[in-house]
């Protein structure tokens, strides 16, 4: 038997292995410093000053002070926090108002998307010619429907109804939006949730309605936080929708981000804290949630 | 609505419907009906000044309209009993989305159409196709167009990241849950703030941590929206930034979904890594990859935040996508009409291309799957 040097082969071996972890991990590293930078910029840069954004000193504590500059022209530093500030009321406000539009748009679209979508799949429709396949098409193929094909007749029609700058005229666009999304995440989940219970449940003397919110909702109901999870999301970062369709009253916070030019050129400082104001309820949600937002994102993608 | 034979979901009907509660049923429907053209007549005379009496708004027509949904809604159960509540899961979605799009769809022909500055106090003017003759001779537009199909272009790249960063988070690596949430997170960020504070503050020619990045790396006089080209990368970048991580997600859940004694059968025949990537896992995700980039380019389609506030469009219109153009078209001139025949040929262009695409799709997956 020829001699083979196991020893030479393991090492080999190993030495590759940790090569490949060696690459695997820098990537990795690589990656989520791309991820994660602009958030710790716009982080970072709330707390600095003006030279030392000019110098663009980046590492708090030992390249710059971090001072509330730009968290006290938001009236959210915490000596100013107690003083009347009509920045903050602003903020305060838009805030108010992205949470309520973004809830609630999210809450009806799911409820009309998972009745629609648990219709369609128990039952056979016929509307004219449309079967329940056509209907599906119908609800999905409003996600290649681009707003702005929408949005001047919105902005015209609106204005005949009185219903610029309200919360519902903004919450109809939004459930609108994010409807087809609900769609395609429940029928998904409506599909694996096996008929015999339901039958068995009529069996038992409940009605559909009764089997459908007793028996089907709280098996779905996973399904339906994710479809609304990432419904909020998509409700609370649109931007384009709420810059045509509100001016006054019901402008959400993207809009009051956007709108932030000085004539004197931009405070930084004060940017990055509005940015970060309005990005930290999502990170939250993110990162708590994070489950649930890829089990939407991935329902319907993998068979 | 009605439904048919052949449910998934049997149901008995129990009991048949009175004449009575039928009869009360349609009356009550007829009457909202009636209600609804009525006010909706009295509307429009008034606006054409054919009458005096009248609301200031149309919004009592919208009520009208509202309760005469919930009776068509409420009477389905009134007529038809169990086949009715079946009815009822479809029609609420169903009428809310015709409303909400069909309608304002006929609504932007009539539009499209015609010349109709909303500032003026003529109102609007039909003036037949010379929005499309004004179209067709608009560099803009066809400039903006072109743009689309560059932006669309770079879904190539932006996938083959998604994949590769997919296949990293696929791997044998400690604290996956971690890495997973971080990569996902630009998903979460709104876009307006991240186009100010990434393409404004941080691509910054003089103190943005990237300009001095580029500085570093021996680019002279760092300049990102400076020439047509480097804008429009630099677009691309931020906005490819913000989505991989949702295509990143959904080939992470086909990765994971691959059954893995093909995987390990592949591994035993003597297959190299490189192999068993191009001969076995890329055939098997090409399904879930289609699904994947058909979304991302519905997305990119609509594609806008970024580019009106961080460059509206410049320099020159070199970064314009089809939305901020007419988003800018409407802000600078307020010309509805214009905007909104624009807004429909970009549509028809749409839905005519992806049908295309999914076809395309649709034949090569077969194509390809049959060969496994």
């Amino acid at each position: 038997m020829a001699a083979i040097d196991f020893d030479k082969f393991a090492r080999r071996q190993r030495a590759r292995w940790w090569a490949m972890r060696f690459v695997v991990y820098g990537l990795l590293i690589t990656w989520a410093v791309v991820s994660i930078f602009p958030l710790f910029w716009t982080v970072s840069t709330s707390f600095k000053t003006a030279p030392d954004v000019m110098k663009g000193n980046m590492i708090p504590w030992l390249e710059f002070a971090p001072s509330w500059l730009g968290w006290r022209s938001l009236g959210l530093s915490p000596e100013a926090l107690f003083q009347t500030s009509t920045v903050r009321d602003e903020f305060m406000h838009r805030l108010f108002n992205s949470a309520i539009i973004s809830v609630t748009a999210s809450a009806l679209a799911v409820f009309l998307g998972s009745l629609a979508a648990y219709g369609l799949s128990r039952f056979s429709y016929k509307f004219g010619h449309m079967r329940n396949s056509d209907i599906s098409f119908f609800f999905l193929s409003q996600l290649i429907m681009p707003p702005v094909v929408l949005a001047l007749p919105f902005l015209v029609l609106y204005k005949q109804l009185a219903l610029l700058d309200t919360y519902s005229g903004l919450i109809a666009v939004y459930t609108l939006m994010v409807l087809p999304i609900v769609v395609w995440i429940m029928r998904d989940q409506f599909a694996t949730v096996p008929v015999e219970l339901e039958e068995a449940a009529l069996v038992d003397g409940l009605s559909i309605w009764g089997a459908f919110s007793r028996i089907i909702v709280p098996l779905v109901l996973p399904g339906m936080v994710a479809a609304f999870i990432l419904a909020l999301i998509l409700c609370w970062n649109e931007y384009f929708f709420a810059a045509l369709l509100t001016s006054t009253n019901t402008n959400t916070l993207p809009v009051m981000i956007a709108s932030q030019t000085g004539s004197q050129g931009i405070n930084w400082w004060s940017m990055a804290a509005l940015s970060t104001a309005g990005i930290l309820p999502l990170v939250f949600v993110g990162v708590l949630l994070e489950k649930h937002i890829i089990a939407g994102m991935t329902a319907g993608a993998v068979k | 609505m009605s439904t048919l034979q052949g449910d998934l979901l049997h149901t008995v009907e129990t009991g048949s419907i009175s004449a009575g509660r039928r009869f009360w049923g349609h009356a009550a429907l007829w009457l909202s009906a009636a209600w609804l053209v009525a006010s909706f007549v009295l509307q429009a005379s008034h606006d054409l000044g054919w009458t005096e009496i009248g609301f200031q708004t149309w919004r009592p027509v919208l009520y009208a309209y509202f309760i005469w949904a919930v009776f068509l809604c409420v009477t389905r159960v009134v007529i038809y009993g169990e086949s009715g509540k079946k009815a009822l899961f479809v029609l609420p979605a169903a009428l809310f989305v015709v409303s909400m799009v069909v309608f304002p769809l006929l609504f932007a022909l009539w539009v499209g159409f015609s010349d109709w500055n909303l500032a003026s106090p003529t109102g609007r003017q039909f003036n037949g196709i010379d929005n499309l003759r004004h179209m067709l001779t608009d560099p803009f537009y066809l400039n903006a167009l072109i743009n689309m199909v560059f932006y669309t272009l770079a879904i190539v790249v932006e996938y083959a990241i998604a994949f590769g960063l997919a296949l990293l988070l696929n791997q044998e690596i400690v604290a996956r849950k971690f890495w997973r949430v971080t990569f996902l997170l630009p998903l979460m960020l709104s876009p307006v703030a991240v186009s100010w504070m990434v393409g404004k503050s941080m691509l910054e020619t003089r103190f943005g941590p990237v300009a001095r990045l580029a500085r570093w790396l021996g680019w002279e006089n760092p300049s990102f929206f400076g020439d047509p080209l480097t804008a429009k990368i630099t677009i691309m970048l931020m906005d490819a930034w913000t989505f991989i991580p949702f295509m990143m997600i959904m080939l992470l859940a086909g990765l994971q979904s691959l059954s893995r004694e093909v995987l390990e059968a592949a591994e035993v025949d003597g297959a190299t890594k490189w192999q068993r990537f191009w001969e076995v896992i890329f055939p098997l995700m090409l399904p879930v990859s289609v699904t994947a980039v058909m979304i991302r380019i519905i997305f990119k389609l609509k594609l806008a935040d970024i580019i009106i506030t961080v460059t509206a469009g410049g320099p020159g219109g070199a970064t314009d996508s089809v939305t901020s153009f007419i988003y800018r078209e409407y802000r600078d001139r307020s010309n509805v009409g214009y905007g909104t025949l624009l807004a429909l040929v970009y549509l028809v262009i749409i839905v005519v291309g992806m049908t295309g695409l999914m076809n395309l799709a649709d034949r090569i997956v077969k194509r390809m799957t049959g060969r496994l």
